[in-house]
């Protein structure tokens, strides 16, 4: 049995899609088979909320009288720097930018409590955002510097993209040393206190379309409250990674690049984070519809966290000194019984991305399809696949 | 009528080596649930205690410590969750060390049981929401 995104859409555009979240199809494949349920659901939704750090927004906040041009000078959101280096009043936010003056590592381990996320977020809030701007002036752009305050309602465009988000797989991260750390991976407890996971496993979107067959550049997606699509693939981006024979990446894997209009979104949905002692990030949601067109198709979207492995790694040396080893794999379903087994000794784990808000996700992003608001997307093009032979490239110094 | 109450006891050096917990539990049947417990280098004594009973001998055991030189005071220090904040990932769990943070195995929501909480400060930069807040 097989069935065409374009016969999806009519069924969806009539109100008779059958959606199930990645969760509820794991029951439905369970109970039905996979040959009923690959006749029976049509759509299902993946999804994902967690901290994804190479995320930001790129605005364009109109003309000023007279004129002023950003590049070349100094520009602030809330005292956060943004990169002008575009034309006259373009600029890209990042998730992690923080205000200059921000004491960062100096008093360790440092708070981070604002930065480009937190902005992102304040701004889909839709709250004001104090705006300071110099240049160095010209004949066209002679002003030399603007204060005023934005909100996403006065200026033109605030657009999300994000250039890395949605990671395939993560690693957990453990500490072997004898004093605490603190990383992005959370507070890390010294000789193996705690162990920490960053995914929603078998929810999230890449992890239930290993192969990338249906998600590729143009697919329409659920991105932090609003319509948003994947711009391409993400980068870091490596479908050569280690899988297992069900075909699931046991190490990173892919990435999706991310675009969207900031202006639909919500805070619920973008959240400033602040890890401590590492930095300020934003928290992204992304939803993905996976269209079941094939038995293989929903047999991949009906994994579950049983059968999805990720590493252990040690964040006070292998990680920073770019060793490849590792402690072991272990299963998402291990990881979310509360404790796991590392060098003989039971570490309890704990979470970094949000799976009840992942939950959530999927659940109006089903509504949405339901209820045809949401029409799914031909991909334009495909993320490379295993066949491409990318790999991730380590920097290695030159002289 | 049964009482329960938290409170911060200070206790000077004269009385670090006394029997206070047995003291309170045996004389005054009194139930006592230790959150916090510390000797200063001072060798000034702390303890953090929920302290539970019928109120008359509540109000003894009370009137025992204030007799042997042992200040009391009500936790007034809270630490509470911003619901509105929180976003349940989890990573208060394991950080916490009295285990005031419960996930919820069919939900994966995050419970925060503020009565285990012993109010050391440790989830409030450990969340990345910052969605821990101590009231004082
Ligand atoms: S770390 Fe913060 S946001 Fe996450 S579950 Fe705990 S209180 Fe909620
Ligand atoms: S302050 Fe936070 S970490 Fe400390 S005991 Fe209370 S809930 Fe646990």
């Amino acid at each position: 049995m097989t069935r065409t995104i374009a016969e999806i859409n009519e069924k969806i555009s009539k109100g008779q899609a059958f959606v199930a979240t990645a969760e509820e199809v794991i029951g439905i494949v369970e109970k039905r088979g996979i040959e009923k349920a690959t006749r029976e659901v049509d759509v299902v939704t993946t999804a994902t909320f967690g901290p994804m750090c190479s995320s930001g927004a790129y605005f364009n906040v109109g003309h000023s009288k007279p004129r002023i041009k950003l590049g070349g000078g100094n520009s602030y959101l809330n005292d956060v720097p943004v990169y002008t280096g575009f034309a006259a009043v373009d600029f890209f936010l990042g998730a992690t930018a923080m205000p200059d003056n921000d004491p960062r590592n100096r008093i360790y381990p440092g708070e981070f409590l604002y930065g480009g996320g937190h902005v992102i977020e304040e701004l889909v809030a839709g709250k004001n955002v104090k705006f300071v701007g110099t240049g160095y002036g010209t004949d066209c752009y002679p002003r030399k510097k603007i204060e005023t305050t934005i909100s996403l309602k006065n200026i033109n465009e605030a657009v999300l993209f994000n250039m890395r988000n949605a990671y395939q797989n993560y690693n957990v991260g453990v500490n072997l040393s004898d004093k605490t750390i603190y990383t992005y991976m959370g507070v890390l407890k010294p000789n193996l206190g705690n162990a920490n996971y960053c995914s929603a496993g078998q929810l999230s979107p890449l992890l239930n379309d290993p192969y990338y067959k249906t998600i590729g550049v143009g697919t329409r997606i659920f991105l932090g409250g609003g319509l948003g699509y994947v711009a391409w693939h993400g980068t870091q981006h490596s479908p050569g990674a280690l899988r297992t024979e069900n075909g699931v990446p046991k190490r990173g894997g892919g990435t999706l690049a991310v675009i969207g209009d900031l202006k639909q979104m919500k805070p619920e949905w973008l959240r400033g984070m602040s890890f401590l002692g590492y930095g300020c990030t934003l928290a992204v949601g992304i939803g993905v519809p996976i269209p079941i067109l094939s038995e293989d198709n929903l047999r991949y979207a009906a994994v579950k966290d049983e059968d999805i492995f990720a590493p252990i790694v040690d964040y006070s040396d292998a990680y920073p000194q770019r060793k490849p080893d590792i402690l072991g794999e272990v299963s998402y379903g291990q990881l979310k019984s509360g404790k796991i087994e590392v060098k003989g000794k039971e570490v309890p784990t704990a979470s970094l991305s949000s799976y009840p808000k992942a939950v959530e996700i999927a659940q109006l992003l089903k509504d949405w399809i339901q209820k045809g608001q949401f029409l799914l997307t031909e991909p334009v093009a495909p993320l490379p696949g295993v066949e491409a032979g990318m790999t991730f490239k380590s920097l290695d110094e030159r002289s | 009528m049964a009482v329960s109450k938290r409170i911060v006891l200070h206790f000077p050096r004269s009385c670090v080596d006394q029997p206070i917990v047995y003291r309170l539990v045996k004389d005054y049947g009194l139930m006592l649930n230790i959150l916090k417990a510390s000797v200063s280098p001072n060798e000034e004594g702390l303890l953090v205690l929920e302290l539970s009973g019928d109120r008359e001998n509540y109000e003894k055991g009370v009137r025992y410590l204030a007799d042997i030189g042992v200040s009391i005071q009500p936790l007034s220090r809270d630490v509470y969750r911003n619901d509105a904040r929180c976003t349940h990932c989890g990573a208060c769990v394991t950080v916490c060390p009295s285990g005031a943070f419960v996930v919820d195995p069919a939900t994966r929501k995050v419970k925060f049981l503020d009565k285990k909480c012993m109010v050391c400060g440790m989830c409030i930069r450990a969340c990345p929401a910052r969605a821990m807040e101590m009231r004082i």
